[in-house]
This record gives structure tokens, C-alpha cells and sequence, in this order.
């Protein structure tokens, strides 16, 4: 009596997994084109990049290419130069970015349109001009220089290009705009009757701020500091142009190990190292934010 | 060692002009036809497209029934210089079709050449990285039935690169800073006490030992004696190392160090005598010295596997004949290497004694040594490279 329901809901069962696995497989199938392109512009050359960089001179397997980083000072210097340039230009975003995102997210729509439009703006001028631009302003006999001393500010010509600090006000310039784009973005979404409900629980507007604001916004500026960061530490053409050859980051390394050791394995090797690096920060980061949040975009 | 090594940027930069300029060029081509269709469906931005597309097309198939070489060379002055007194005139007539490139040097070729994809049909290399490229085995050999080398120097060409133009690399000062009274020789250049001031220096060791040798008091006849050793290059670097507090910027392109003396920015640097003399004629308050620089040459190469192979070959002949070659000094102060230049009465005796080759300034001078880089240069590029990431 009992054997055949049971057979019959076996059977519902079955179909269910049967749907399930059906179902499973057609999602396969629409994302197969999206994976099919992850493998072959992703996964496929890194991988390569990690075989190529067990690749020695004479094309047998060997270490020498990681040796070398260990053996010759240079390298860990070029790291620790990268890593710290990278920090410092994130900070500095962070610092000009936050106050100007939060700026725009008080404004009226029309104005912080206009605002946005401000900020996309060198988006649309090449790197190359913008990098170019600062040297000609900056340099020692450049527009600020010589305005600045003809109106008395300084009398000796101050270095602002050249060093360090023409990297970083070069690179701060280009990577704003990465910062305060998920920073507003992030803001804009945020209930304004949670600050309302704050100040009429006896929040004072700074109270509000730091303990409803800030924490709801951090999403966004956590995702627009990685973006930044990220991108500064495989930086080139500005370090290259304003560093003026003493600021020598990974990226140019890179390219002098081409031209020196002719094959790809002391350059690939490198890269290796960095996306190791890399990979490992955004791992710490992971434990202590929550990247769900920041990539579903803040709410 | 190089004439110049643009940046991979300028690389790039030109690489999007010369895209641009192809482009435009078609336009010119195509426009007058197409002009009044554009101005009636001004919006239409697809049928321009197609336009485009249809326009390029049939250049290209113009394209094949002429013969075509592509060749890169080091941008700036100096290949603009290349590109008024060689290649434009021997395009003109030969009949070859010239694609004019900028690239970074012998790296290029080799990156073009290991992944089989070869554009560049004649290449513009130092003699010393030409040299490598040869013992590496990308370069094609260069076939002496055709290119007439009768006349040149006996030491300006090798089976794989036929010398083009002899240059320098000399020290140049601001005239403003030090007026007349400018550094004698290399120990001058690395004095600040003597001469205050900013220095440029090159980002790569090519050419950058051989000075700061010189500076510590090396004559120049034992300059690569002394640094056939790595005590000698560590010597060398440590010369530099002092230095380098007062180097501002370390250089990586002609363009580069000519556009910091110009501007002023640095108050002496090191550099190649022709791209200072442009400088200068553009406003800049530069001298240059040949006592003491070294003594070297750029040349003409084809890579191995160059998709134009035969017409690169009859190109260089043609830019290798002595009345091309009279031309270059009246863009850019660097001396021929066919003997047979001076010759045609092109070259006056005034221009020639300012040239690295004339005999007095040869005399002054260090050439530079083929062998010693191919020994060394890993080793020193490395020490080097270590001292610059202090």
C-alpha cells in the first residue's frame, strides 16, 4: 500500500533533480561564452606568465630568475619603492577624494552633474598630455616656479618634478577620478532619514556623521582605495616621465629586464612576484572588509 | 651607445600619430570624392564608417603594387633629419613606398623578431646593439653586391648593419650658469665644487662608465683596460654614486636630455652632440665639448624575417650613397660614413670641422668599444641599475 506514493514522490523527487540539474546545465551553458573568455584572456596567460617565469636564459627549467631577485638588492628596493608609492598616492586620493565626493553628494542634482562632469573631465585628455602638462608647469623653470617667485612666494625654485613628489602629484591627479566615482556613488545611496533619525535621537551633526555617514559610505571609498591602489602599483608612463629615473617602480624594472636579459622569464618572474604580492594584500584586506558589500556596490 | 632610446611612451605616442596620419591620408585620398556625401548625411556615422573601411581597403590593394618598406628610427631631430635628407628624397627616387616608425631600439626587433610578428623592414640601431642583435641572429645578413660600400670606412660597417652617421656622446653645459668657462673634460663635468649646479645622466649604462672613468682620472687610451674588470665598473659606479646627489634626472631619450638643457632644467648633462645642436638652434643656451666624448655610430639593419626584405635592401643602398648621405649634417651635426660625402662638395669645410668625424675632433675623442659591451654589459647594467635604486 505504502510502496507506491513512495515511488511516485521518488519519482517527483527524481524529476526535481532532473529539472535542477537541467536547469544547472542551460546556466552553464549561458555563462560558457563569459568562462570560455576568462580562460583564454585571464587564466591561460597567467598561467603562461608562471611557467615562463621558471624559464632560465637557456630555456631549461630553472630558478635563476627568481635568485636573481633575491640575490641582487636592487629588487626588494623597486618593491618596497612600488608598494610605498602605490600607499602614499591612495592616501593622498583618499584625503582629497572624500571630502570632494561628499561634497557632491550634498549638492542639488543639477550642480553635482556638473561637479561629475568636472571630475570626468581629464578622463577624456590622454595620460601622456596630462603627465606632459604637469612636467611643463611644475618644472624648475616652469608656470608655478616662475609665478610663484616673481610674486615673491619662494625665492629658489622649488622640485616638485623629478622625485618623489612629482610621481605622486601626477599620479594623484589621474587616479581621482577611480576614488571619488564608487565614493559618490556610495554616498548617493545612502537613506537620508537615517541622519534625520540620528540628530532626532540627539546626534549632533558631527556624531551623526562618524557613526551613520561614514560607516555607510565606507564601501564605496574601500572599493575606489583598492581600485587606486591597485592600479598605481602596475603604474608606468607617470612615474617614468615625473620620477625622472630615480623613482624606479616594478613596472619599469620590467622593461629594463626585456631589454637587458632578452628573454621573458626575468621579466615574467617579476610580474609574478607583484600579482603574488598582490594577491596576498587584497587576502589580508578580505579579512578585515567586507568585499561582498564593496562589488554589490554599497547598500 | 644608442643615438636615442625614446621612451616606450614617445614609442607609442608616434605610433598613434603615424596610425592617425595613415588614416588622414586616406581621408585626403578619398575625401574630394566622398565630400559632398559627408555634408549631406553629416549625422550618419555608420556609412562614414563603412567609408572608411571601404577607403582603407582600397588603399591597401594600391598599396601592394608598389613596393613598400617600413622603417623605424629614433623620432625627434634626428629622424627628422633622417627623414629630409634620406628617406624622403630616396623614396622620391627609387619609387619605394617609405613607412616612417619610431622605435625604442634593438629590443624591439628582438620582441618583433621571437614572436614572428615583423613589421619593421629597416631598422635604425646603435652599432653596439646591432652588433648583439647579429651574434643573437636577428638581423638579416646585408647584401654588399648591392649596397655599395666601396668609399666607406673601413671600420663603419659589419656584414649585418651599414654605418649611417658617426656621433657623440660628449658633455653639454648651460652657458647661462657657467658662461663660456664651461667643464674642460669629465673630471670638470663631475666637480661641483668647481662647477655648482644640476646634472643630467644617463638612465642605462651605455655610455655612462666610460665618463666617470675618465672623471677618476683614467687617461682615455686605458678607459676600457681599466674596466675590463669588475673592479674597474664598480670603480666606475662609485664615481657615480658621488654624483648622484646632484643628478636630477637620469635620461632615457635624446629628446629628453636635449628638452632639459633647453628649458634650463638641469645645468649640465650628458647627451649626443647633434640633438644639443638642434637645441641650441631652437633658443637653448648650450655648449657641448668633444674632448674626452665618445666616439660612435648608428646604422642601418633589416630584421630577419622583414616582410619587404628586397626592397629594404635597395633602400639602404640607395640611403648609403654618398649624396644622400651629405645631406644629414645640415639637420643635425653628425658626420657621414661614406667617405665619399665629403666629396660632392655639399659638406663646407666650416660644417665639416664641427662634425664628431672630422680628423681634429676624432683626435679628441674615445671610440667606443663593440667588444667591451658585449662582454660586459649584463654585469655592468646590473651594478648600474642597483646604484640608481639607492
Amino acid at each position: 500500500m505504502q510502496a507506491p506514493p513512495m515511488t511516485n514522490s521518488d519519482n517527483h523527487a527524481a524529476g526535481l533533480r532532473r529539472d535542477e540539474r537541467l536547469e544547472k546545465l542551460k546556466l552553464f551553458g549561458l555563462a560558457s561564452p563569459a568562462l570560455l573568455l576568462i580562460l583564454v584572456i585571464l587564466v591561460i596567460p597567467v598561467g603562461w606568465l608562471f611557467y615562463v617565469s621558471f624559464v632560465g636564459a637557456d630555456g631549461s627549467f630553472s630558478l635563476e630568475n627568481y635568485q636573481r631577485m633575491i640575490e641582487s638588492k636592487s629588487y626588494a628596493r623597486i618593491f618596497r619603492t612600488t608598494f610605498q608609492v602605490s600607499f602614499l598616492t591612495t592616501a593622498i586620493c583618499i584625503l582629497i577624494g572624500y571630502p570632494l565626493a561628499y561634497f557632491m553628494a550634498q549638492l542639488p542634482q543639477r550642480l553635482a552633474n556638473l561637479c561629475l562632469i568636472t571630475v570626468l573631465l581629464p578622463f577624456w585628455t590622454s595620460l601622456l598630455v596630462r603627465t606632459y602638462a604637469w612636467l611643463v608647469l611644475l618644472q624648475k623653470r616652469g608656470l608655478v616656479n616662475e609665478w610663484a617667485m616673481s610674486i615673491g612666494l619662494w625665492d629658489e625654485p622649488l622640485k616638485f618634478v623629478h622625485n618623489l613628489n612629482g610621481t605622486l602629484i601626477g599620479m594623484v591627479h589621474i587616479m581621482l577620478p577611480f576614488l571619488i566615482l564608487p565614493t559618490y556613488g556610495a554616498m548617493k545611496a545612502i537613506d537620508k532619514d537615517y541622519l534625520k533619525a540620528s540628530s532626532n535621537l540627539g546626534a549632533s551633526p558631527v556624531r551623526a556623521f562618524w557613526t551613520v555617514f561614514f560607516p555607510l559610505s565606507t564601501p564605496g571609498l574601500f572599493a575606489g582605495a583598492l581600485m587606486v591602489f591597485v592600479l598605481c602599483l602596475g603604474f608606468f608612463v607617470t612615474p617614468a616621465v615625473l620620477g625622472g629615473g630615480k623613482v624606479i617602480l616594478v613596472s619599469m624594472k620590467i622593461v629594463s629586464n626585456i631589454e637587458l636579459f632578452v628573454n621573458w622569464g626575468a621579466a615574467s618572474a617579476l610580474g609574478v612576484v607583484l600579482l603574488v604580492l598582490t594577491m596576498s594584500i587584497l587576502w589580508i584586506a578580505s579579512r578585515f572588509l567586507n568585499f561582498k558589500n564593496m562589488v554589490g556596490g554599497g547598500q | 651607445m644608442s643615438e636615442s632610446d625614446a621612451l616606450q611612451i614617445d614609442k607609442f605616442k608616434l605610433d598613434v600619430a603615424v596610425i592617425r596620419l595613415s588614416v588622414l591620408e586616406i581621408g585626403q585620398q578619398r575625401s574630394h570624392k566622398h565630400e559632398q556625401l559627408y555634408e549631406r548625411e553629416n549625422k550618419m556615422l555608420k556609412i562614414r564608417t563603412l567609408l572608411a573601411m571601404g577607403a582603407s581597403i582600397l588603399a591597401t590593394t594600391a598599396m601592394a603594387q608598389e613596393k613598400t618598406v617600413t622603417v623605424a628610427s629614433w623620432g625627434g631631430s634626428y629622424q627628422d633629419a633622417q627623414s629630409k635628407a634620406l628617406f624622403e628624397p630616396a623614396a622620391a627616387n627609387t619609387g619605394i613606398r617609405v613607412k616612417q616608425e619610431t622605435f625604442g631600439g634593438m629590443s624591439d626587433v628582438r620582441l618583433q623578431v621571437t614572436s614572428g610578428q615583423v613589421t619593421y623592414d629597416v631598422v635604425s640601431p646603435s652599432a653596439g646593439s646591432a652588433a648583439r642583435g647579429a651574434a643573437e641572429g636577428i638581423l638579416e645578413k646585408l647584401d654588399y653586391s648591392i649596397i655599395d660600400v666601396s668609399d666607406f670606412y673601413p671600420n663603419l660597417y659589419t656584414d649585418y648593419c651599414v654605418g649611417t652617421i658617426v656621433f657623440s656622446t660628449v658633455y653639454a653645459w648651460n652657458t647661462e650658469t657657467y658662461g663660456d668657462n664651461g667643464p674642460k673634460n669629465w673630471a670638470d663635468f663631475f666637480d661641483v665644487k668647481k662647477f655648482p649646479g644640476t646634472r643630467s645622466y644617463r638612465a642605462k649604462v651605455h655610455g655612462a662608465l666610460e665618463p666617470a672613468i675618465m672623471a677618476d682620472g683614467v687617461a682615455p687610451e686605458d678607459v676600457y683596460k681599466v674596466l675590463d674588470s669588475k673592479e674597474g665598473i664598480e670603480r666606475a659606479i662609485n664615481k657615480i654614486r658621488e654624483l648622484k646627489p646632484h643628478i636630477d634626472v637620469f635620461w632615457t631619450s635624446g629628446a629628453q636630455h636635449a628638452q632639459l638643457m633647453k628649458d634650463g632644467e638641469v645645468d649640465m648633462s650628458t647627451g649626443w652632440n647633434g640633438r644639443f645642436d638642434v637645441a641650441r638652434g631652437d633658443g637653448g643656451k648650450i655648449k657641448y665639448s668633444y674632448n674626452q666624448a665618445l666616439l660612435d655610430y648608428d646604422c642601418f639593419a633589416i630584421p630577419k624575417g622583414a616582410p619587404n626584405r628586397d626592397a629594404a635592401m635597395q633602400f639602404i643602398a640607395e640611403i648609403s650613397k654618398p649624396e644622400y648621405q651629405d645631406d644629414m649634417p645640415k639637420y643635425i651635426t653628425y658626420g657621414p660614413t661614406n667617405a665619399a660625402a665629403y666629396e660632392t662638395g655639399e659638406i663646407d669645410a666650416a660644417t665639416a670641422a664641427s662634425l664628431p668625424s672630422s680628423p681634429e675632433n676624432v683626435a679628441l675623442q674615445v671610440p667606443v668599444s663593440l667588444a667591451w659591451y658585449e662582454k660586459w654589459e649584463k654585469t655592468a647594467s646590473e651594478l648600474y641599475q642597483e646604484m640608481l635604486t639607492e
